[in-house]
């Protein structure tokens, strides 16, 4: 066993998948993060958005850094593999995993430190790869295993615990994203569930890389009147711009959904996002207007929320790559392996 | 100079990105082809185009592929290095030079003979062009050396055409401009010279040998071994190799119905991706590698750590290169062994594997997979520059289509499913080697991989007890290593008592100096190593021993410092003779450096600049 254990009662009336399984096969070890930590409801969420996708557990692989964000993948599926890498590397991870076998669902959790610091980086990159990964970010503003630094995300002008005052600016991961061309860049709050489910549903089935920053707050370290990524300065900033409801293809037929204002978003596998805009001036197919529409209400010191952007046709790293169907790891060596024939005609060329 | 056909060595000297590499390859292979063994040396700069480059080819009928340390003839192509060219010529040698501009007499030498040709004005009033009249200039000097050795035109014209296949004009502008040279030096001198070619018969030393760079052989390895990711970031000497992976992997990794490629291929942002990238494939079932030198393995040390710790299995060539930092980026040395055997912060060791010559990179490059994933840990192929870049004379590679990849303690469905549970870092076997499972199998075989302490179990802990278990069975599995690396080579007589010690590329000049040596009456034994962790044939030879040299290409003897950490040896026994002038090692080095330690009395030890002979 991996993980501290949870106690498994199961009550024959919890609700199933299609696959038999109830959410608690989705669960992992108990979580050691301080009570009330907003990673917890990500967590939560976590689980809810993979039971209601149908993923076997074992399908899913879960990947982290370091920090008590990267904690979290011990606290989900315990079914499916996990590595908790090196700070700020769990793209570099997450790559060569899905190079290997490009079947598996991947997701990873990351912190602001991890992806903003020391990470940015390798998070640069996997966007501009387009690595088909879920990429969370539980983003809280500070360092709380080293007990309450700024992060890169700390807004000018919040106040630390201790009462200093952050004068650099932030870096937004979902401008960055945007820049950088990611094909779906998400944010929500974690202490909305309603509108978190959906989105890592809809991230765990986007083709490509599907940011999802995560504002976490920080129960211990920032979470005090001054800081901005407290509970209530969150809960008071945080506008809702697109609601998405994820519909797997499965379903597609028996759901039934009012045209009207929402738009529909056919993901590679037939799954659809439909997107209802809740700001009429908002489009979220739209990089530019996206970009700018969520700069100027940052400028505000307010967070547009939802999935912001989102485009279903970008190359991921195996289309450019033109790797096969079958994962890598599954070709047997008969067929990787020229043999000794194919050797001697190579070796006139060196004669 | 008793013997000089087919026995001696040439050096060009030019300008980088002039064109002379196809120069220098054309006339290495033009003897090579005629059945004479030839060893080519490039000392190139680290630059593109202006600064001064040399290649050394090594005419050698007992089939040496070291440097010898003599020079018999010297291409003067590049007046900025002329001065020190002219004084590396062994007396005795030969000097040729572009007589079109005269040379200042004070350079002269009375024990050297020198010839001019006006190679520039050929090539000005034949060719067009500034660019082609320089580059024209670089193969006229071919067919100088063509008519002086006396090469087969005809096996030139041969050459070239295979080269220029797909071009074939430029087969007739080259031998326009080697036609030109060959011409002007039949008509000025008696050709050929003293020191030349001579065809060896059929059944000579090069039947059933190739020509070929150890970083191309070792990305070969890499196909007919299965690897299937390749990730890596570009640094000088090991570009070489994932280039060579590609171009492989692109003409036969593909499949002939789909078009799609059987292997992924990722140039990552830095060597810390790179190195991510690896563990993450092969974490996931992949036989996967990267490819770098020195700063490269600088910046892998964290993921080396983990990968040791969390026990991943890893495939790393460190081409090695002049050190520290920067350092000479395009010169080599054996410098990073301690950087590799010890990678990584807290008590970390790594399996090295020491290839002597492209041959043993492809065949270490299949071992190197088999040994990662058996021991569940990086395995690192400790190349260097000269192995990789440079052409080596080599048998013929060989493949065993009969190979069964070693795959290691990975538990399939059904095993995992007959488990009760699973447990990762258990030592089941008491061979220290734990069984894995990989994702998406079973939800049972899952398991959480981390860098944090861990309890045999696969958990997490702080406990100390538990933690030690871990890290103590990491002790054992070591052990277990000794076993399966590959074992030095050992030639040993009983009645000898001075052993040398030597590894990798030092090996071509350790042999042919030992040669050397027992022509005047010195013999050793001889040990070459060829991997980490030491075995116990390791430590035998070194017990056998009254005193033991240790050659190798570094200034502070890292192999000698490791043989004391690892074995039980004692420190005094072993004499380092060290060479770290970022030039390949050569025999002449070694004879000089053995007997100034056996008979101090007689000899003065040579002072050459960056060399230094005696105890680290």
């Amino acid at each position: 066993m991996t993980f501290l254990p949870k106690p498994k009662v199961r009550h024959p009336s919890l609700p199933k998948n299609s696959l038999g399984h109830t959410r608690r096969d989705y669960e992992g070890g108990l979580s050691t993060l301080c009570a009330g930590c907003g990673h917890d409801s990500i967590t939560a969420a976590i689980i809810e958005a993979s039971w209601g996708l149908d993923i076997e557990p074992q399908n899913m692989v879960k990947l982290s850094g370091i920090g008590c964000s990267s904690k979290t993948t011990a606290y989900f599926v315990s079914g499916g593999h996990g590595f908790n890498s090196v700070h700020g590397r769990m793209p570099s991870i997450a790559m060569g995993a899905n190079a290997a076998n490009r079947d598996l669902t991947y997701i990873g959790v990351s912190g602001d430190g991890d992806t903003l610091s020391i990470g940015l980086g390798q998070f640069c990159h996997a966007i501009r790869r387009n690595l088909n990964m879920a990429y969370i970010i539980e983003n809280n503003g500070v360092y709380g295993l080293t007990k309450g630094q700024f992060s890169a995300s700390a807004d000018v002008g919040t106040m630390a615990k201790k009462g200093e005052v952050n004068q650099q600016p932030p870096i937004d991961p979902v401008l960055l994203a945007l820049t950088l061309g990611a094909t779906f860049v998400a944010r929500s709050f974690s202490g909305d569930k309603q509108q978190l489910v959906p989105l890592i549903q809809a991230a765990l089935r986007h083709k490509g890389f599907a940011l999802i920053d995560v504002l976490s707050p920080c129960v211990t370290f920032n979470d005090h009147e001054g800081s901005t990524k407290s509970y209530q300065y969150t809960r008071e900033h945080y506008d809702a711009a697109v609601h998405a409801d994820f519909v797997p293809f499965q379903r597609e037929i028996s759901a039934e959904y009012a045209a009207g204002d929402s738009l529909p978003v056919v993901l590679h596998d037939g799954s659809r996002i439909l997107l209802r805009k809740i700001d009429a001036n908002y489009d979220p197919t739209d990089r530019a207007k996206a970009t700018t529409a969520i700069g100027e209400r940052l400028k505000k010191g307010e967070f547009l929320t939802g999935l912001l952007y989102v485009d279903p046709t970008g190359k991921d790293f195996h289309d450019v790559n033109e790797t096969p169907a079958i994962p890598l790891n599954q070709i047997p060596l008969k067929v990787l392996s020229p043999g000794s024939a194919a050797l001697a005609k190579v070796l006139a060329r060196y004669r | 100079m008793t013997d000089l056909i087919n026995n001696f060595a040439i050096k060009i000297a030019t300008v980088n990105g002039t064109g002379s590499a196809s120069a220098n390859s054309l006339l290495m292979k033009s003897i090579f082809r005629i059945g004479i063994p030839v060893m080519g040396k490039n000392y190139f700069p680290s630059n593109i185009q202006g600064l001064p480059t040399w290649y050394e080819i090594r005419v050698t009928k007992d089939a040496y592929v070291a440097r010898s340390g003599r020079i018999d003839i010297m291409v003067a192509m590049n007046a900025e290095t002329y001065s020190r060219d002219v004084r590396e010529v062994s007396s005795g040698g030969y000097l040729i030079y572009d007589s079109t501009w005269p040379r200042p007499a004070l350079l002269a030498r009375d024990d050297i003979t020198v010839l001019g040709v006006p190679l520039a004005r050929l090539c000005n009033e034949n060719f067009n062009g500034v660019r082609t009249r320089i580059l024209m200039k670089n193969i006229c000097y071919a067919g100088v050396l063509a008519a002086l050795l006396d090469l087969d035109i005809a096996k030139i014209r041969e050459l070239l055409a295979e080269t220029y296949a797909k071009k074939p004009a430029l087969v007739d502008s080259n031998m326009k401009a080697i036609e030109l040279g060959y011409n002007y030096t039949r008509e000025n001198f008696k050709c050929p010279l003293p020191v030349h070619v001579a065809p060896l018969a059929a059944g000579s030393k090069t039947r059933g040998h190739i020509m070929i760079d150890g970083n191309t052989a070792a990305g070969l390895g890499c196909v007919f071994a299965g690897a299937t990711v390749g990730a890596w970031y570009p640094i000088t000497p090991s570009t070489s190799l994932m280039d060579a992976f590609k171009s492989f992997a692109d003409r036969l990794r593909v499949d002939p119905e789909t078009g799609k490629k059987n292997f992924a291929f990722i140039q990552a942002e830095d060597e810390l991706a790179a190195i991510g990238m690896v563990l993450g494939a092969s974490w996931n079932g992949a036989r996967a590698f990267t490819a770098t030198s020195g700063p490269g393995v600088s910046l892998m040390n964290e993921f080396l750590g983990l990968a040791y710790y969390a026990e991943v299995p890893a495939v790393l060539f460190d081409i090695q290169r002049v050190g520290p930092s920067t350092g000479m980026p395009t010169r080599t040395q054996q410098c990073d062994i301690l950087e590799a055997a010890y990678a990584s912060h807290g008590d970390t060791k790594h399996v090295c594997l020491f290839p002597r010559d492209p041959e043993e990179c492809f065949y270490f490059a299949r071992d190197a997979f088999d040994l990662a994933e058996r021991l569940q840990t990086p395995i690192m192929v400790m190349s260097d520059l000269d192995i990789g870049m440079n052409d080596w004379m080599c048998p013929d590679l060989k493949w065993d289509d009969n190979y069964v990849p070693d795959r290691g303690k990975v538990l399939g469905l059904e095993e995992i499913v007959k488990l009760e549970k699973f447990h990762r870092y258990l030592d089941v076997d008491g061979d220290g080697i734990p069984y894995r499972t990989l994702p998406g199998v079973h939800p049972k075989g899952a398991y959480f991989t981390r860098g944090s302490g861990h309890t045999q179990y696969g958990a997490y802990t702080e406990d100390s007890a538990e933690y030690q278990i871990v890290l103590d069975r990491l002790t054992r599995k070591f052990t277990t290593a000794k076993r399966l690396v590959p074992k030095p080579v050992i030639e040993q007589d009983a009645h000898i008592d001075i052993g040398v010690v030597a590894y990798g590329s030092s090996d071509g000049a350790v042999r042919e100096a030992l040669d050397i040596l027992a022509a005047h009456g010195v013999k050793t034994n001889y040990m070459r190593l060829r991997s980490f962790p030491f075995g116990e044939e390791v430590e035998k030879f070194l017990e056998q021993q009254k005193l033991v040299f240790v050659i190798e290409q570094n200034r502070d003897g890292q192999m000698r410092s490791l043989l004391t950490l690892e074995t039980r040896v004692e420190k005094a026994k072993l004499r380092a003779l060290l060479h770290y002038s970022g030039l390949p090692i050569s025999s002449e080095f070694i004879v000089k450096g053995v007997l100034a330690e056996i008979e101090p009395k007689n000899r003065k030890p040579e002072v050459v600049p960056g060399n230094k002979v005696g105890v680290a």
